[in-house]
């Protein structure tokens, strides 16, 4: 039994290891992100206490916050996916995009079916969607070595505009609104906690995360993807398809994005509108980076993601700090946690006092 | 015939109005990138730049300090992706993201701070335009360039600057090296990392001016994220122009022009989405076209660690 | 005054007789990385306008040593002295102010920029803040002509050979007036002849009044070359010695510690009825207009070393990527066990039968961010018993990577530490112990045992001699002359994409295979 409990230590060790980075990013970022509210002419306790009671105040807010979470769970996943291949999708907004249209006209016009078979058909089509839009870059890379960020950030504003010309010249809905007619009962996903975000969607959420897992670390694919990430001619070496394996997380990633669409739209508005997601696909960049493009790391970064920007609704409400505030924090997160250097030199220049105190010499 | 020449010149000005911007971003990325620091974060700068440029205006009532504030809060941002780049080996790509959220929750936080409206700030003092009356008559060079802004003038004294600085002088010949092989340039006794740290001010002074054009230099008002994707348009032009400061000036003219001529060729009846998905569609048409020509500074995105060596 | 040292003549110079000033002394110079002790209290005293060798085997810290002089490394405590004088060098700006050039081992230079660039950068001529190219053309092709270098000052660097960029590089020192010149393994990437004429320049310049100081581990030219060696173990300073009373047995004990058999082992020779496992026929390769490989035929047979030698670039990275798969041939046939190959792929010829030990370990042949575990099983993930309808087989995995470990005496606290914990040394029989416990019966291996301590050395070229009993086929590639002659039971020479030479190893001498390498072909031409 000895030998159990060693292994269950060593990784329990090493899982605390990988989150001390995060945590102390966290609290670098709390403290920078308060300097540039109080610089600005607000107050960091109002709005970090607003931001916490909107998130987890009661029950209905914690349902909220998971619901919340649900989309950014999977954009997180799609960029880190992505990243673990050596791609760099940023993308997942306009994927997320494409994803959704899709969803709704599945849901829409696709009549008769009872909501088993009808919902998995829409998340699929999502799927599908998003992976081909995801692909469309991933193919201009490996054909013509195009910049695969350029490219994906430029596809983010095309799907955009081509899914607003899409609800707004061919399946717009009665009145002054622009979004289509609500889709069929049958692809409505059901809600988890009444009159919240909270579907059956964020189950769906945390069962991928696992299948992610699984793949990662069981698969072939798992382990020819990361091979790939890290060292592409050692990969190719190795026998890896490098052309096939980067098409297929691409198309992964972006299948992966175009379902946190699907899911945004049938679970929580029931139809398209223009300028449903506020960023999930970008929030997803940061998700990934804090997550450090782990399964598990993700799915709890998107919580905490989710917390902040459903917290940051009640704090637009209760002070007069803007929801973007969020966009703030996000970015301190990506650079702090992507930076493992500021918290290593700030380690070392602790442990220079610490030693300087102890025997007056330089360590 | 003269008919036509005048309508050709009220399209190049077009063109030129859309391309000022677009060369300022891809001058900035260029000079950067010449270093060895990739930038995704010059969309990032040049909305710190529009920022700067309404606030410094809307402080002291001249758009011209504006310009400087423009380039000044640029520059902060684009130190700090130095300071992260070159002094913490943080990735380039992130980094550059990273700045770019930043720079869009800093300003639209600070909009509504100040103007306390979450979509645009007052209108401010802008920095007009230069009237060239003794061009009016000439049909095409009258219409394109008789009313332009100052920052066209600039933007082209600059192109030729740069072009002297980089091919002809010796700080250019080492900043070259530098992006090339740092190494190499290190060994030689060329301190590595002041270039990178000079490159990269120069990179953020550059995208302040582009930003500040958008909106002092234009609507004369910040709103936010009115940057909209041009930084990175931007970057795709400095590949497409080979990261050479005259190859960047015709990026830029080639991106202005087909979009101006898609606006006229559209007319009224076409819908406004299809017309605002266009510079996003051709920046990935000039990718596909400039594939095999796409090769950077070698050493682009590495960061420069001498014990590694 | 000639003094015959070493069987070889030379003068000496003025600094080297009667009243010695030192250039150059290092006391106590401690350097450190992490838990590694690079450089433990060194010593190093180098007189003036004298050729000193520093020796040492692969990680003994003799580079460490240099790049501290050279300013690119600050030491941890120590003391040099230039000429009685003390000196502290923040960069390698410092120590050019000094006068001492460094002429690293892998080349400091831009590919894109042209000789002239490079050689003036950092001391440009310029009119102002211009740069004055002109001038500097004129006098990188003055310094060129004063000691025969042959450089063209306006060419890229990229167009050049290897033996040239060197020389661009020895200029790089030159131009900036270094009267000390530090050469960092500067024979490795020559043939002999160039390594002769790079000789006649070092004692051109010693004549001169220059002092050298070249790190090396090659003991044949330490005796040729130098005045002095310094022998370096382990990060620790051994001793100082004259060359003329010294030989190169003595030289290698001091550089292992140990006795070392350095006598050559003759290679048993092929079975006659051996069937032929591998052949390439009339391969041409081309990748953007140039042609690396230029009809080159081959053939191992069953229990056969074939050593192909020649000098780094002259096409043996694409014939090993067109063997094993990783590029497609342009022209030509390969042909695996009688049959002919289509559509090549890494994983295909795996299939086949070809294991593949490539020549660069951190680039293709380890992913350091991985286990050694994960690293063991690279390249056969879609193996059978490794994996079944995509998912691995984990448990297996474990059981045989702790065994191929084992086998391979690869010392290591366990399979799932990352791979960079290992010594170089180790990381290479990680390399070896994954393609030979799948059992290939054709195995290519790559400069097996480039950046490798000597224990390990004997260890790899012992079972490379194993597999050739076993029956296996093996394509050896290296740029170590001593290593084909001493493994090869034939040996083919590569010059320039061609095959320039074929036949049995003791058909061919040095002198022969010196030529060779270079381009010439002789007399006694191709065999079998």
């Amino acid at each position: 039994m000895d030998n159990a409990k060693h292994k269950a230590l060593t990784i329990l060790i090493k899982a605390g290891k990988q989150l001390v980075l995060p945590l102390i990013s966290i609290v670098l970022v709390f403290i920078v992100s308060s300097v540039i509210l109080l610089f600005s002419g607000h107050s960091p306790i109002s709005a970090y206490g607003a931001m916490i009671s909107g998130a987890f105040g009661d029950m209905g807010k914690i349902a909220d916050t998971l619901g919340t979470a649900t989309p950014l769970i999977l954009t997180g996943l799609a960029v880190a996916i992505a990243m673990k291949g050596g791609a760099v999708n940023i993308g997942c907004e306009g994927q997320l995009y494409v994803g959704a249209m899709a969803a709704t006209i599945t849901g829409i016009f696709v009549k008769g079916l009872p909501a088993v078979l009808h919902i998995p058909l829409c998340l699929l089509a999502a799927m599908v969607a998003g992976g081909l839009w995801a692909s469309f870059a991933g193919w201009l890379k490996v054909r013509l070595q195009t910049n695969e960020v350029i490219v994906t950030i430029m596809l983010n504003y095309i799907a955009i505009y081509l899914t607003d010309y899409i609800v707004t010249y061919w399946i717009k809905a009665e009145g002054m609104v622009v979004k289509t007619p609500n889709v069929l009962d049958s692809a409505l996903l059901m809600k988890l906690y009444p009159h919240s975000r909270l579907t059956i969607g964020f189950i769906i959420a945390v069962v991928i995360t696992v299948l992610l897992y699984w793949m990662l670390k069981k698969t072939v694919f798992g382990f020819e993807l990361q091979a790939m990430g890290y060292n592409r001619a050692a990969a190719e070496t190795g026998g890896v398809n490098l052309n096939k394996c980067f098409m297929a997380a691409m198309l992964l990633s972006g299948a992966l994005a175009g379902l946190a669409g699907a899911v945004e739209v049938l679970g929580v508005h029931k139809y398209f509108i223009k300028g449903f997601s506020p960023g999930y696909g970008y929030d997803g960049l940061s998700i990934a980076v804090l997550g450090q493009n782990t399964p598990i790391g993700v799915a709890v970064s998107a919580v905490l993601f989710g917390a902040l920007r459903s917290g940051a609704t009640m704090m637009d409400r209760a002070t007069n700090i803007p929801g973007d505030f969020v966009v703030i924090l996000q970015a301190l997160i990506i650079l702090f946690v992507a930076t493992p250097g500021i918290v290593m030199e700030l380690r070392r220049q602790g442990r220079i006092l610490f030693m300087r105190g102890k025997d007056g010499k330089q360590a | 015939m003269m008919d036509l020449l005048s309508q050709a010149g009220v399209l190049f000005s077009s063109a030129i109005r859309t391309a000022i911007p677009i060369v300022y971003g891809a001058m900035a990325c260029m000079i950067c990138e010449l270093s060895g620091i990739v930038n995704i974060g010059v969309e990032g700068m040049m909305l710190a730049g529009s920022f700067g440029g309404v606030l410094g205006s809307y402080l002291t009532g001249s758009a011209w300090i504006g310009l400087l504030f423009a380039m000044a809060f640029a520059m902060v941002f684009a130190l700090l992706h130095g300071i992260l780049t070159i002094r913490f080996k943080t990735g380039h790509i992130i980094s550059g993201l990273g700045i770019n959220l930043l720079a869009s929750g800093i300003t639209t936080l600070l909009l509504v701070s100040i103007w306390n409206n979450r979509g645009k700030s007052d209108a401010v003092a802008g920095l007009g335009t230069v009237q060239l009356t003794f061009l009016k008559n000439i049909p095409f060079i009258g219409e394109a360039f008789g009313n332009l802004s100052p920052l066209f003038f600039l933007m082209v004294l600059l192109i030729i600057g740069f072009w002297i600085l980089l091919y002809k002088t010796v700080w250019g010949l080492r900043l070259r090296t530098v992006g090339e092989s740092p190494k190499t340039a290190d060994s030689a006794g060329i301190n590595v990392t002041k270039m990178q740290y000079t490159a990269v001010l120069l990179c953020g002074a550059l995208a302040g001016i582009g930003g500040a054009y958008l909106s002092i230099g234009d609507i004369g008002l910040f709103a936010r994220d009115m940057v909209a994707g041009r930084g990175y348009i931007a970057m795709a032009v400095n590949i497409f122009g080979g990261w050479n400061p005259l190859g960047v000036l015709c990026g830029g003219m080639v991106f202005g022009i087909a979009q101006s001529t898609q606006f006229r060729l559209q007319g009224d009846n076409f819908p406004v989405q299809i017309v605002q998905m266009l510079p996003y569609l051709l920046t990935i048409l000039v990718l596909i076209l400039v594939k095999n020509r796409a090769r950077g500074p070698s050493a682009a995105g590495k960061s420069f660690d001498r014990a590694e060596v | 005054m000639l003094s015959l040292c070493g069987g070889f003549p030379f003068r000496r110079t003025n600094g080297a007789r009667g009243l010695t000033v030192n250039y150059l002394e290092m006391r106590g110079i401690t350097k450190s990385f992490g838990s590694v002790m690079a450089n433990n209290r060194v010593d190093l005293t180098v007189r003036c306008g004298e050729i000193h060798s520093l020796l040492g085997e692969n990680g003994a810290g003799k580079t460490t040593l240099m790049r501290i002089l050279y300013g690119m490394i600050k030491p941890d405590s120590g003391e040099i002295y230039i000429k009685g004088r003390k000196v502290n060098f923040r960069n390698p700006q410092d120590a050019l102010r000094h006068g001492i050039g460094m002429v690293h081992q892998h080349f400091m230079l831009s590919d894109t920029m042209t000789v002239a660039e490079n050689i003036t950068l950092g001391s440009e001529p310029r009119r102002g803040f211009f740069y004055d190219r002109e001038k500097a053309i004129r006098e990188v092709e003055e310094l060129s002509k004063k000691y025969s270098f042959r450089v063209d000052p306006r060419a890229k660097i990229e167009t050049l050979s290897v033996g040239t960029k060197q020389r661009v590089e020895i200029m790089k020192a030159l131009y900036r007036k270094s009267d000390l010149i530090i050469l960092d393994e500067p024979t490795a990437v020559l043939t002999t002849n160039e390594v002769q004429e790079l000789f006649k320049v070092l004692r051109e310049l010693r004549d001169d009044g220059k002092t050298i100081i070249i790190i090396t581990h090659k003991l044949k030219e330490i005796m040729q070359i130098s005045d002095r060696v310094t022998i370096m173990r382990n990060g620790e300073y051994i001793c100082t010695k004259d060359t003329c009373s010294t030989n190169p047995q003595e030289l290698a004990e001091m550089m292992v510690g140990r006795k070392v058999n350095l006598t050559v082992e003759k290679s048993t020779g092929i079975p006659e009825d051996a069937p032929v496992l591998f052949e390439l026929r009339n391969a041409v390769y081309r990748e953007n207009k140039t042609e690396h490989l230029s009809g080159v035929s081959l053939k191992l047979h069953a229990g056969e070393i074939l050593g192909i030698c020649g000098v780094e670039g002259n096409g043996q990275t694409q014939l090993i990527e067109v063997i094993t798969g990783i590029r497609p041939l342009t022209e030509g046939e390969i042909v695996v066990k009688g049959q002919t190959v289509v559509s090549c792929s890494p994983r295909k010829m795996v299939e086949l039968g070809i294991g593949h030990i490539p020549e660069d370990r951190g680039t293709r042949g380890l992913v350091k961010e991985l286990t050694i575990r994960d690293n063991i099983v690279i390249g056969y993930q879609k193996r059978k018993a490794f994996s079944r309808k995509g998912i691995l087989n984990t448990k297996y995995l474990n059981e045989y990577s702790r065994d191929v470990a084992e086998k391979f005496s690869i010392k290591a606290d366990s399979i799932s530490s990352p791979i960079s914990s290992l010594s170089g040394g180790n990381q290479q029989k990680v390399i070896i112990g994954r393609v030979l416990s799948q059992d290939p019966d054709i195995i290519i291996a790559a400069q097996p045992t480039r950046g490798v301590d000597i224990g390990s050395i004997e260890y790899i070229h012992e079972k490379l001699l194993e597999m050739k009993k076993a029956g296996k086929a093996i394509l050896l590639i290296s740029a170590d002359l001593d290593e084909i002659r001493k493994l090869s039971d034939n040996i083919a020479v590569i010059y320039n994409g061609k095959i320039m030479a074929q036949g049995r190893n003791t058909d061919f001498d040095e002198q022969q295979l010196g030529l060779l390498m270079t381009g010439y072909r002789n007399q006694e031409d191709k065999h079998g």
